[in-house]
């Protein structure tokens, strides 16, 4: 089996299980408020380190590329409250372009 | 009498609120729209059509199926991209945990809402309380099988359209995964704190990405959350 394989058999389970527990366990267990108040910042780190790793990393090196002009565009666009579709069209297209032309 | 089974049904449907499908539905939609940024990010990070279909059928939590494409496309290992999708699903547990009273389910109807408990469904049956707790239910069901039916649709037009396509960089879907991350980050940034940590995760990932295998500097960012979250009193 290939390693792609083991990430989507691997992540459904742990999804499912997470999802599972929750309609499974007693209340009182994880309605600690330090562990609601860190459930609310995990996905404020992991997701900002993935917009960072996918945008400047090739490999181990660090680069600035075509693809740093579409986060801008997509930064802008979002700050403009564009919705999420248009987000990642614009900015897939701006940095298509500067691919092509530079 | 012979209808006596319609006439109920009609009863049931008709006590749903017209807001709460109203609701539901521009839900469903909006949000399975993002299917086809997903379809096109699986297959651009090296996953098959099947795989990237699975993924949005089984994993069905949106930042957690991001994050194991995102990271096994960077190369990393399948390890950290599974460790990684799960801190991202963990919240899901917590959804489930409010959500369980107010189905109160039994048998196989708790794994399908077990399987359907996310960001959206929840998001809808808390938005409906004023509404009552029937209301409530209706929207978490309506909104969790009409997220699950489009999000799966969009997936595979996605993931079909970006093996169409070829080289990922000359369409800039390369650029597109780091905007549906960004995305998916911008309404949780509602505070200084919240954009503080940000700007620190970010930083911190660049800095161990020259030094650590690809998908470790991702995970390690999740010690700056445990780190400010267990200081909470």
């Amino acid at each position: 089996m290939t390693m792609m394989w083991w990430g989507v058999i691997g992540t459904s389970i742990a999804a499912y299980a997470f999802k599972f527990l929750g309609h499974s366990i007693p209340h009182q267990y994880l309605e600690h408020p330090k562990i609601q108040k860190t459930n609310l910042l995990i996905p404020i780190t992991l997701l900002s380190a993935l917009v960072a790793v996918q945008t400047f990393a090739a490999k181990s090196t660090l680069v600035i590329d075509h693809r740093a002009v579409g986060l801008v565009v997509a930064a802008i666009a979002l700050k403009f409250r564009a919705p999420f579709p248009v987000v990642v069209i614009l900015a897939a297209i701006s940095s298509a372009l500067i691919y092509h032309f530079s | 009498m012979p209808n006596l089974g319609l006439v109920r049904q009609n009863a049931v449907v008709s006590a749903t609120p017209r807001s709460t499908i109203r609701d539901s539905l521009s839900v469903s939609i909006t949000v399975g729209a993002y299917g086809i940024a997903f379809g096109a990010a699986g297959v651009a990070a090296g996953f098959s059509i099947l795989q990237t279909c699975l993924l949005s059928l089984l994993t069905f939590s949106g930042a957690s199926q991001f994050a194991l494409v995102g990271v096994m496309g960077a190369g990393g290992t399948a390890i950290s991209a599974i460790a990684t999708a799960a801190l991202l699903g963990f919240r899901n547990g917590l959804y489930g945990l409010r959500m369980s009273p107010l189905l109160r389910t039994k048998g196989a109807k708790r794994f399908l809402a077990a399987h359907i408990t996310i960001d959206e469904s929840t998001g809808v049956a808390l938005s409906q309380e004023s509404l009552g707790e029937d209301a409530m239910r209706s929207g978490f069901w309506l909104t969790g099988i009409g997220v699950f039916t489009f999000w799966n649709l969009f997936t595979f037009a996605g993931a079909f359209g970006a093996k169409a396509m070829g080289n990922p960089a000359a369409w800039g879907l390369d650029a597109a995964v780091p905007a549906a991350f960004l995305g998916l980050v911008w309404p949780r940034l509602t505070s200084t704190s919240n954009r503080l940590l940000s700007i620190a995760a970010m930083a911190l990932s660049l800095a161990l990405t020259p030094f650590v295998p690809a998908g470790l500097p991702i995970i390690a960012t999740a010690f700056l959350a445990l780190a400010i979250g267990l200081r909470t009193s």
